[in-house]
């Protein structure tokens, strides 16, 4: 079966997208309520928002790093720039999300042709240190010098003063897109001990990857892409062809990061703030982790990438020592101090140490990111489950560069 | 040609589930929700939410304490410490309306980002009712009006700025701590015995809403009392290294250096301010003075020799001699061997307030709370009689007016109190240009129904 104008392989890959966006709630929410390992579970409302979120800003990263090699370490910035984009529409028009996630697009595409006109008559390290100098710029304008436009570190928000001149009188009073609004569940099932939520800012961040990743699929597959995978294998040659390459990377800086404003917008479409500190250096870093960890040049590699993170985030900071108490107290008390006291430096506060120990596995035993582990578990079971193949005579597929 | 494992039956099971995943929006169960997190089972949870990492990461461990103090006390495990001598005796040991109390706590990393994304996993998440703490203004304002919206309580811990009570005030928020205006109110008379009125100030801020706040509440009162402000300079929180804003201080003819800094950034401008030997210099014909608006016995602590001498000013201090305070102090060193913070203490009694307003409304409906908390008068908390103003939910009680000793003992008396300013030196109108003037308004309270 094919499906908009994508091959077999790619149509199969983009349903099991899909089905697993869709299933997140379900699939996050593995341990029943009470349990200790409900700790575990990470299917509630602004968490699963943040994979969709993330996922989007990695997808659209993977865009300029994966397919051109252009390591950026200012992506932040636009992401920041789609925030304040969408709080000023609602604090000047109302709180529909429609009016300020495409206009985030569109600011944060302006931005990106202004930087990367200029950072791209650079390549390697002097264009990460270009782009990172421009983030870091915009992350002082917005922390202390815009501060009319922004608010400073307290971040913009909307207040009851503000103009909203098109807010209805019985409009929700907080991010909708035509009355859906966002913080809304719409069914919340309590099976078994099993407590599910479906959240409708889920769904809509969900149904934006979703377009999200196809539209990246088709980039990956087009002959742009294919101009984008020759600019990082050999940009010399190119030009010696006689082929103009900057064009094209800017093309793909202006992409990504029209991908990372609209990741920046649907945060504020979540939650009606927006922070200077989600432009600093620190967050374009994590987007780089992101790519990396999950297998940069993949298409699926980023999406994990940016789960992985923010699930240790979210889930592991939160274990604190009572909760360690709650696990081990059955052990004899010598024993049970111990392991607190072990595991007390890979939890809660300490949650950076667990992510950098595991990202460091992963860099050194898995270059290719998560998607390698999954390729080779793949691998694995294909050998177990017998050499058909081989029976056959066929050739090996070759490696698909959407697994 | 490549293999596929594309089957018939994959289909059919992927296109089944797509399909519900899309008829999900049409099945609406509306069932008559009471309020957000209602509590059915035997126990009600509250989420801490404090700084772990960051530059005000010591105040957040402490307030972590004192927070795990007041649940044990209300679970009725310890001595109880300030119920016994708190003037409301609702609360029985026996959890709040019969639950027990359990927490969760979180870090808010310093960054009102971060703080929200913690305080929205604890809402939707662990079903907390209440969510008290964090250091810095900006958090408590991003997470205030995140726990309005969501339709919980938010009792402000360590936040000190004019805007939480004022222009960002919200209904379901009450802080107990003081603020930027009663500081420097409390301070300026104190500062005009000691410096005089013939003096030349020079600000260095941190530059987000309690650094802006702080130093415009002390330069109105150091104004007032007849001082001269020269300059005011934004510096970067987290800087850590303060040596380029304190070299043109000496050289700009000011005689006095005001820090508008609080936690390590407090500790690390001070510290470098001596080393710059500004104590020690004369200017306009008089010794250099620094005055640090707000004190704690952590950075106090962080800062050692350095502070001695040094004006300020505090909500409350484990030094003081009243009943509250003495029980508060011999519970929390009997648990953890230390005296305890002013903001450890700010943590406790807010929890303490919350759990006897529940009782005492007889809900854990937020508005029922709201209603309970304003106006509410009480004593015997360490600060003497406080009350709860309706209109801003702003605490109103003494404010301490500090002084870094000359020969401290141990590393916790390293401040000696100077005066206790009474509360109707500090007490202001609602309405007050420096809080939002009348525009700024509480809204109406959100249970989240």
């Amino acid at each position: 079966m094919r499906l908009l104008g994508l091959s077999r392989k790619d149509t199969r890959f983009l349903l099991i997208v899909i089905f697993l966006t869709m299933a997140t709630p379900i699939l996050l929410q593995p341990f029943p309520e009470g349990s200790g390992l409900a700790t575990f579970n990470a299917g509630y409302p602004d968490l699963m928002q943040r994979f969709a979120i993330f996922g989007i800003f990695a997808i659209g990263f993977n865009i300029l790093f994966g397919l051109t090699g252009y390591l950026s370490f200012g992506h932040a910035a636009f992401l920041g720039v789609g925030s304040y984009t969408v709080v000023w529409m609602y604090k000047l028009l109302d709180y529909n999300v429609v009016y300020g996630l495409p206009l985030a697009v569109a600011v944060s595409a302006v931005f990106a042709v202004v930087i990367g006109y200029v950072s791209l008559r650079r390549s390697g390290i002097y264009f990460s240190i270009l782009t990172l100098a421009f983030a870091q710029m915009s992350y002082n304008l917005a922390y202390s010098v815009l501060t009319p436009l922004t608010n400073g570190e307290t971040g913009l928000q909307v207040y009851g003063n503000d103009p909203q001149v098109l807010l209805g009188a019985t409009e929700a009073n907080s991010p909708h897109f035509f009355g859906w609004v966002m913080n809304d569940n719409f069914w919340e099932p309590v099976i078994g001990g099993w407590k599910f939520t479906f959240n409708n800012g889920y769904y809509f961040t969900a149904i934006i990857a979703i377009i999200a990743f196809y539209v990246s699929l088709r980039i990956f597959r087009s002959p742009f892409g294919l101009m984008l995978r020759a600019i990082k294998t050999n940009q010399t040659r190119l030009n010696y062809t006689g082929i103009n390459t900057r064009p094209y990377t800017l093309a793909a800086f202006v992409i990504s990061g029209m991908y990372a404003g609209l990741a920046g917008g649907l945060m504020a479409a979540m939650d009606p703030l927006a922070g200077a500190e989600r432009m600093q250096w620190t967050a374009s870093g994590e987007v780089v982790l992101m790519t990396i960890l999950g297998g940069a040049g993949t298409l699926m590699g980023p999406i994990l990438g940016a789960g992985f993170i923010k699930y240790f985030e979210n889930i592991f900071s939160k274990i604190n020592d009572s909760v360690l108490h709650g696990w081990f107290g059955f052990l004899p008390d010598g024993l049970e101090d111990f392991l607190i006291g072990v595991s007390h430096f890979f939890v809660g506060k300490s949650w950076h140490l667990t992510l950098g120990l595991l990202f460091m596995l992963v860099v050194v035993f898995l270059p290719g990111g998560l998607v390698e582990g999954g390729q080779r578990i793949a691998a694995m079971f294909r050998k177990k489950s017998g050499g058909k193949d081989d029976a056959a005579h066929q050739p090996k597929p070759a490696p698909h560069v959407a697994e | 040609m490549s293999k596929t494992n594309f089957t018939r039956r994959g289909l059919i099971k992927t296109g089944a589930a797509t399909g519900a995943g899309l008829a999900l929006p049409t099945i609406f169960t509306s069932g008559a929700m009471g309020f957000t997190n209602e509590p059915t089972g035997s126990t009600v949870k509250l989420g801490f939410n404090v700084p772990q990492t960051g530059p005000y990461a010591e105040e957040g461990l402490d307030e972590l304490r004192a927070q795990e103090l007041a649940v044990e006390h209300i679970n009725g495990i310890g001595d109880g410490g300030m119920l016994n001598t708190f003037s409301s005796k609702v609360l029985d040991g026996t959890g709040i309306l019969g639950k027990k109390v359990e927490f969760v706590t979180g870090d808010t990393q310093t960054k009102s980002d971060a703080a929200r994304a913690s305080a929205k996993s604890m809402i939707e998440k662990d079903g907390v009712l209440m969510i008290n703490g964090g250091s810095s203004s900006g958090v408590a304002v991003a997470v205030q009006s995140l726990c309005q919206d969501a339709g919980i309580m938010f009792m402000a811990g360590l936040t000190h700025s004019n805007d939480t009570t004022g222009k960002d005030r919200k209904a379901n928020g009450f802080r107990h701590f003081f603020n930027a205006y009663m500081s420097a109110a409390a301070l300026g008379p104190v500062l005009k015995n000691v410096y005089g009125t013939d003096r030349r100030a020079y600000h260095l801020t941190a530059d987000y809403t309690w650094g802006w706040t702080q130093q415009e509440s002390i330069q109105a009162s150091t104004e007032a009392i007849g001082w001269e402000t020269v300059n005011n300079v934004l510096t970067p929180v987290g800087a850590g290294d303060f040596s380029s804003y304190i070299t043109p201080v000496l050289q700009s003819g000011a005689d006095v250096l005001i820090l508008n800094h609080y936690g390590g950034d407090m500790v690390n401008s001070l510290s470098q301010a001596v080393q710059f030997g500004l104590r020690d210099a004369m200017a306009n014909g008089k010794q250099f003075e620094i005055v640090v608006p707000l004190y704690s016995e952590l950075m106090a602590a962080g800062a050692g020799d350095n502070i001695k001498g040094v004006y300020g000013s505090m909500n409350w201090n484990w030094q003081l001699t009243d009943e509250g305070t003495q029980a508060f102090v011999k519970s929390f060193g009997e648990k953890f061997g230390r005296p305890p913070s002013g903001s450890a203490h700010t943590c406790y009694v807010q929890t303490i307030l919350y759990a006897d307003a529940v009782t005492r409304a007889g809900a854990f409906n937020p508005c029922a709370v709201v209603e309970a908390l304003e106006g509410f008068e009480f004593d015997g908390l360490g600060n003497g009689p406080t009350l709860y103003r309706a209109e801003d939910h702003q605490c109103f009680k003494d404010v301490l007016v500090m002084k870094g000793a000359e020969n401290p003992t141990t590393e916790y008396d390293n401040l000696e109190i100077v005066e206790v300013t009474p509360v109707d030196q500090v007490i202001y109108p609602p309405n007050h240009p420096m809080f939002g003037g009348d525009e700024a308004s509480l809204g109406e309270c959100n249970d989240g129904a």
